[in-house]
């Protein structure tokens, strides 16, 4: 069972964002805090990776050239109907953050974010998804 | 401030011109027409009017000469028959019967006598030395011969004085006598000389040779002036006529005329035209003033009146021309908020990576292990990165500013396919995530309009928008820009596969104020402000529109020579 503490290793994180920098240089710095990340760069590899595994948590960008986030957020509720979804998006429309919270998000973060409330964030998510 | 939407006073001129031409047009024409059928109907009748009087009044007066003469003939044929020659011989008798005469007719008769078959005067009754006058030589005497009873025309005689002469003749061969009387002249010039009218209207009697009957105060008019006259007896059933000619002075002159004594003399009332028809030349003139008075009236007025108007218009089209800057300076401000909210994104996308990137230095940085190769390499590159995404965030910024450049709204020589490319610099991204295929179709050496450079961004912003905001809705689709050159105006068309705009508010979409957003996301503006830009630009903008296939804005806009406006 892992616990929600930071130091531990087993946080197995989700990211899909069409921002590949973007996911790349998150990805290695949530790996340092101890969070396991994979990296979806289109909402339909995403959803393809979370039809494979199993994630604690995901990391979804609502503006995605492919598909819309919101579509992709659909679809991984339908997948995995616990799995909790933190919204990131450069928008920071209050109305997306209403949506996606109605469609089943866990939370919503404007980007850019500040890292120590993401990773706060995560935890919450995790902790009251995976733990309960 | 420069624009051609009409401020100009030239075409109000114009405007006014025109108005005031309408005006006297419409005003003048049937004025002037019933001016004219009242003038010659009044005139015609007038006329018609005096000239009836007159030819009344010399039929009444060719009677009443005709009724003298004939009453004077019977009066000395009355004497001759009831006396008989014996009697009448007598001068103290033949004195006698004067007197009676001239009891019964005052002065009328001067003298009585009476002449035997040879001309000589056998008795005499009157003021006159005639007794045993000879007559064998007068033109009367020879007349009488022939004729039994003779009036003859006037003329001086044996006393030198003005008379004519009423002689009736009696019995044959040598038993022939004849009963004379002489009529004095002044009696019958009265009949005559009591015609007068007005200034110049004067009556005379003339015989065949144009000898004056009566005194007449116009100098003796050649014989032949009066023949003319004597020409309408061909037509006895028009006792009186009615001529119009000079008169000796050469002023135009109305002749009515009669033909008297068995059609030897000629009854002449003359007057001068301009005195006959004194009174229609005078109404004739008040209404001339009249007409005049009212014709420089309606001027005025029609001068005042479209003055006013045009003025009026001119004030409405100012207020209109503020109302539509100020709506459009509100639709500004509106799309800068979301213009803004569409550049956040694609700005935070690479402050994100940036943001990050410093971060991933940083946590290099804690661990203390920048020693090594692979981290060092590592640094490298997320500085690189950080350079690289600033980069981008500058490219945005220098798009948004291409569309802040220049926010006034003075005209330019300004090349569409140039401010479509803007646009899509701008939108491309927001295109990209709406999953919007963009297709433009720009003809190339398109003719420069002149226009403001941000109003036409802002139309190009507004339809290029609405199109991404509707088939984001539906998940994506298809946009494309065309431009083309047509019948020397730009036509740039943009059309969408959305879902199109019901029928019912179509005719509404460029309504100020008119949204489809909830309440407090659109000011249903954008497209109202497009109308008044385009219009004021002298160009047209059209929509065509399906619903579940798409809409179609077109826009069309004159080309106007770079010269015309370029006078800054």
């Amino acid at each position: 069972m892992p616990s929600s503490k930071p130091s531990e290793p087993f946080i197995r994180l989700l990211l899909i964002d069409d921002e590949t920098v973007f996911v790349e240089v998150l990805a290695k710095r949530l790996s340092r805090r101890g969070i396991e990340v994979e990296k979806a760069y289109s909402g339909g590899q995403g959803i393809q990776l979370l039809r494979k595994q199993d994630f604690d948590v995901a990391l979804l960008d609502l503006k995605m050239v492919d598909m819309d986030g919101m579509e992709v957020l659909r679809v991984l509720k339908l997948v995995a109907p616990d799995l909790p979804v933190i919204l990131i998006s450069g928008h920071g429309a209050d109305d997306a953050a209403r949506q996606g919270q109605a469609a089943g998000a866990f939370d919503f973060l404007a980007k850019p974010c500040d890292l120590d409330l993401l990773i706060e964030k995560i935890h919450a998510a995790v902790g009251r998804g995976g733990g309960g | 401030m420069t624009r051609k939407n009409g401020k100009l006073p030239a075409p109000y001129e114009a405007l006014a011109r025109k108005m005031i031409l309408t005006i006297l047009i419409v005003s003048f024409i049937p004025v002037f027409l019933v001016s004219l059928t009242i003038y010659f109907q009044f005139h015609g009748l007038y006329r018609q009017k005096v000239e009836d009087h007159l030819v009344e009044m010399v039929r009444k007066h060719k009677q009443q000469i005709d009724a003298f003469l004939a009453a004077r003939a019977a009066d000395v044929q009355f004497l001759a028959d009831s006396f008989g020659r014996a009697q009448l011989s007598d001068e103290t008798f033949l004195q006698g019967q004067l007197a009676a005469l001239q009891r019964a007719y005052g002065t009328t008769f001067v003298d009585l006598g009476v002449v035997d078959a040879q001309g000589h005067q056998v008795s005499y009754a009157g003021p006159f030395k005639l007794n045993r006058a000879d007559y064998s030589r007068a033109a009367w005497f020879k007349q009488v011969l022939a004729q039994r009873t003779v009036i003859t025309d006037v003329f001086l005689g044996l006393r030198g004085l003005p008379h004519f002469i009423v002689a009736t003749r009696y019995g044959q061969d040598d038993d022939t006598w004849i009963l004379r009387a002489t009529i004095d002249f002044e009696s019958f010039n009265k009949l005559v000389s009591n015609i007068r009218i007005g200034t110049t209207g004067i009556a005379f009697i003339v015989n065949r040779a144009g000898e004056f009957q009566t005194t007449a105060s116009l100098p003796a008019a050649g014989k032949g002036c009066f023949a003319g006259f004597y020409a309408c007896d061909a037509d006895p059933s028009k006792k009186i006529h009615v001529f119009l000619r000079p008169d000796e002075n050469g002023q135009e002159s109305i002749f009515v005329t009669g033909l008297l004594k068995d059609r030897n003399w000629l009854l002449v009332y003359r007057q001068q035209a301009a005195d006959a028809f004194s009174e229609l030349h005078r109404a004739e003139r008040m209404s001339l003033v009249f007409f005049v008075l009212g014709g420089v009236c309606l001027l005025v007025m029609a001068f005042v009146l479209s003055r006013r108007m045009v003025t009026r218009v001119a004030q409405a089209d100012r207020e209109k021309e503020l109302m539509s800057r100020q709506v459009i300076e509100a639709g500004k401000l509106a799309g800068i908020g979301e213009l803004a909210a569409g550049v956040a994104h694609e700005i935070n996308n690479p402050v994100a990576v940036m943001i990050e990137e410093a971060g991933w230095i940083q946590d290099l940085m804690s661990d203390g292990s920048l020693d090594t190769p692979e981290n060092q390499a590592e640094v490298r590159r997320a500085l690189k990165q950080i350079h690289t995404q600033g980069q981008r965030c500058k490219e945005i910024t220098r798009n948004l500013l291409s569309f802040a450049r220049g926010s006034d709204s003075r005209n330019r020589p300004l090349d569409v396919n140039r401010v479509i490319g803007d646009v899509f610099n701008l939108l491309g991204q927001r295109a990209k995530y709406a999953q919007v295929a963009v297709e433009t179709r720009l003809a190339p050496n398109l003719p420069l309009l002149t226009a403001s450079e941000t109003e036409m961004h802002q139309v190009m912003l507004n339809l290029v928008s609405n199109a991404l905001q509707a088939m984001d809705k539906e998940g994506g689709g298809r946009l494309t820009v065309s431009t083309a050159l047509a019948d020397g105006k730009v036509v740039i068309e943009v059309t969408d596969t959305g879902p199109g705009i019901p029928e019912a508010i179509l005719p509404r979409i460029f309504d100020p104020f008119f949204t489809t957003k909830p309440v407090g996301q659109g000011t249903g503006l954008g497209l109202s402000i497009c109308y008044g830009i385009i219009h004021n630009m002298g160009g047209q903008i059209e929509v065509e529109s399906r619903v579940g296939q798409g809409t179609s804005f077109r826009v069309i806009l004159p080309v106007q020579t770079v010269d015309e406006t370029d006078g800054k």
